[in-house]
């Protein structure tokens, strides 16, 4: 119990002090570095308390593809030399206390809500249980996900599905001037647009792209 | 204190939101450091949702989590191109020059 509140304790240390430095860092290289670390010592916590499977389903999807786009996508648009002018500039300023006064409320309303919040068994009807100790993580969330959720699951399919068209949609720009290999082009040659026979006289020669 | 109970997952899980919103607020810089506020605040709900789920022994909260997880990376597919479309176009990509729908 005491090594749980250790670990809890220090990744949510962690975490927290990485969630601060994402809003707070002068350089966006270093606010992206920040949030990795931060999904990092989440999926830790997940992985502490036996989430297995989406612990590191938030190493994969978030640090490894996510986390590299943002990355991709700081260093290609070149904004990493635009400084932070949080408390310097004049007009910033006046978004400070708003900002702050709001997300202290939510704070303090998600507060109240949790410590009033108590769990009745005798109105909570368990479907999906987490069964035997025998079987693991992933093979009980695979047993849910695959029968009762599949229909959602394909949903979730068909979102990725069009968020990856969508993407390639709005990025993708035809360049001029840019010499391709049409392969239809190559294929669907003629003998009669690639040969010409002539009829050359002696001391003539043969005069090209006229 | 020592012993880690429902209430300080939850309480994590507000306290990296209440940062997210402060990051969307509080940000002078460019458009990207807003969608990695956004990032923040799913990973805040996805600590809600799965301690819920260990606590309650209930699956449905991990599956959840998966969906939202699906949801978070094709929405930051989707900003981060328009980000990239809208730096093509007009050259820049921080807060205070964003002001071609006169908002």
């Amino acid at each position: 119990m005491i090594a749980h509140a250790i670990f809890f304790y220090t990744f949510s240390i962690i975490a927290v002090v990485s969630a601060i430095m994402v809003t707070a860092s002068k350089n966006t290289v270093h606010s992206v570095f920040f949030l990795i670390l931060d999904f990092i010592s989440i999926s830790c916590l997940f992985i502490m308390i036996g989430a297995e499977f989406l612990g590191m389903i938030m190493l994969i999807v978030y640090v490894g593809a996510v986390a590299v786009l943002f990355l991709f996508v700081v260093m290609m648009l070149n904004v990493a030399q635009q400084k932070n002018q949080w408390f310097s500039g004049q007009q910033s300023s006046r978004h400070i206390p708003v900002g702050l006064i709001i997300s202290t409320l939510i704070f303090f309303e998600i507060i109240i809500v949790i410590g009033g919040w108590k769990y009745k068994p005798e109105i909570f009807d368990i479907n999906n249980s987490v069964s035997q100790a025998s079987i693991s993580n992933t093979h009980s969330l695979g047993q849910i996900l695959y029968t009762d959720y599949i229909h959602v699951f394909q949903i979730s399919g068909m979102i990725l599905l069009v968020a990856m068209v969508g993407a390639i949609v709005l990025t993708f720009r035809q360049r001029l001037g840019v010499k391709r290999q049409s392969y239809i082009k190559q294929i669907s040659r003629e003998r009669a647009e690639g040969v010409e026979v002539l009829e050359v006289q002696s001391n003539k020669g043969v005069k090209l792209d006229d | 204190m020592i012993d880690i109970g429902l209430g300080h997952y939850l309480t994590l899980g507000a306290v990296i939101f209440s940062i997210g919103v402060i990051g969307i607020f509080l940000n002078r810089k460019n458009i990207i450091v807003i969608l990695m506020s956004i990032e923040l605040i799913l990973l805040a709900v996805n600590i809600n949702l799965v301690a819920f789920s260990i606590y309650l022994g209930d699956l449905a909260g991990q599956v959840f989590t998966l969906f939202i997880l699906t949801v978070a990376a094709a929405e930051a597919a989707i900003g981060l191109a328009i980000i990239v479309v809208y730096f093509r176009n007009s050259g820049t990509i921080r807060v205070e020059e964003i002001d071609k729908l006169k908002g």
